[in-house]
């Protein structure tokens, strides 16, 4: 789902740009209000399991491939705010040192990878964990479900910022919200399944360290949902 | 600590073997460019010509340098700024 650059006009990249310094600026301050020592080495690893998943094509359809956004997996497992900074910092890496996702459009995928896969999919997550009762043993299903509705939630994000500064006129802006939107539920799918196997482990092995489960042993931020 | 060994491991297990094994078609969001005619109007990179661009392309080399240079990199990168934004307050087990 990373941007290249051109896809996207200057302006809307540079709003894009905006809103990703300001809403990295709101995570680094909710994320200081939560995070422990003992939470930083799992955020780093987060973030370098992330990277490496999402080297991971997977076949989806003939001639397409998807891949993990893992915005839902980091916020369940350190919480939205360090998962919002987990997802920056691998955008970062990947536009800096991987050529994965344009320079100039950087902004435009912190926005829809972080911003709206990790917050906003975490706060979907927090609406089908208190619909589903709360259960620590649902923790591992909800946390792929939301995953799955996270990645056509970040896709209809790019479908947005195409509609306001695409850089081809010609094109039909619903047309384009119909493919992305059935490309990336079927995406979601693979999203959904990952997620729930890496969050089903961890919470096997350390349910203690995972965040969005009422196991979680360490200091909370405000729930987005409470 | 065994937890964060394991998941090290598990992590360069997947960014080095099991990237071998990615599908090099096109993601969702390329696919959809070339059906709705704007794949074109993507620009390369500037670091298109980079061993790691692209995690290394075809070369099968370059593709297991891109995974340890990028496992670490975010490992490191995260540490770092994790550190610095961390409360001061400690958590009870320290």
């Amino acid at each position: 789902m990373h941007i290249p650059d051109g896809f996207i006009g200057p302006g809307i990249s540079a709003a894009a740009g905006l809103t990703a310094i300001g809403g990295f600026a709101v995570a680094l301050r909710k994320a200081r209000d939560y995070l422990t020592d003992r939470l930083v080495p799992m955020a780093a690893l987060v973030a370098a399991f992330v990277f490496a998943a999402q080297m991971v094509n997977f076949p989806v359809l003939p001639g397409m491939s998807g891949h993990l956004l893992g915005g839902v997996l980091a916020a369940v497992l350190v919480g939205p705010w360090a998962g919002c900074i987990v997802m920056s910092l691998v955008l970062i890496v990947q536009a800096l040192l991987f050529a994965d996702g344009g320079l100039s459009a950087l902004g435009l995928n912190i926005v829809n990878m972080s911003l709206i896969g990790a917050v906003v999919g975490y706060l979907v997550y927090r609406v089908l964990f208190r619909l589903g009762g709360s259960r620590p043993a649902a923790v591992p299903v909800l946390a792929g479900l939301a995953a799955m509705i996270s990645v056509p939630l970040a896709a209809t994000g790019f479908v947005l910022e195409f509609g306001l500064g695409g850089t081809v006129e010609s094109i039909s802006i619903g047309s384009v919200f119909w493919a992305i939107l059935g490309t990336h539920v079927l995406i979601g799918i693979g999203e959904g399944l990952i997620t729930f196997v890496v969050v089903g482990a961890v919470m096997r092995s350390r349910p203690d360290l995972v965040y969005g489960s009422p196991t979680f042993g360490g200091t909370r931020s405000e729930e987005l949902v409470s | 600590m065994i937890l964060f060994g394991a998941g090290l491991l598990v992590t360069l297990v997947v960014a080095v073997v099991i990237a071998q094994f990615a599908s090099t078609e096109p993601d969702g969001l390329e696919y959809v460019a070339g059906q709705e005619g704007f794949l074109e109007t993507a620009q390369d990179h500037p670091l298109a010509e980079s061993p790691l661009a692209d995690y290394g392309g075809d070369s099968k080399s370059n593709l297991i340098l891109s995974g340890v240079v990028g496992v670490l990199v975010t490992l490191g990168l995260g540490y770092l700024v994790f550190t610095v934004v961390k409360s001061d307050k400690t958590s009870a087990e320290g």
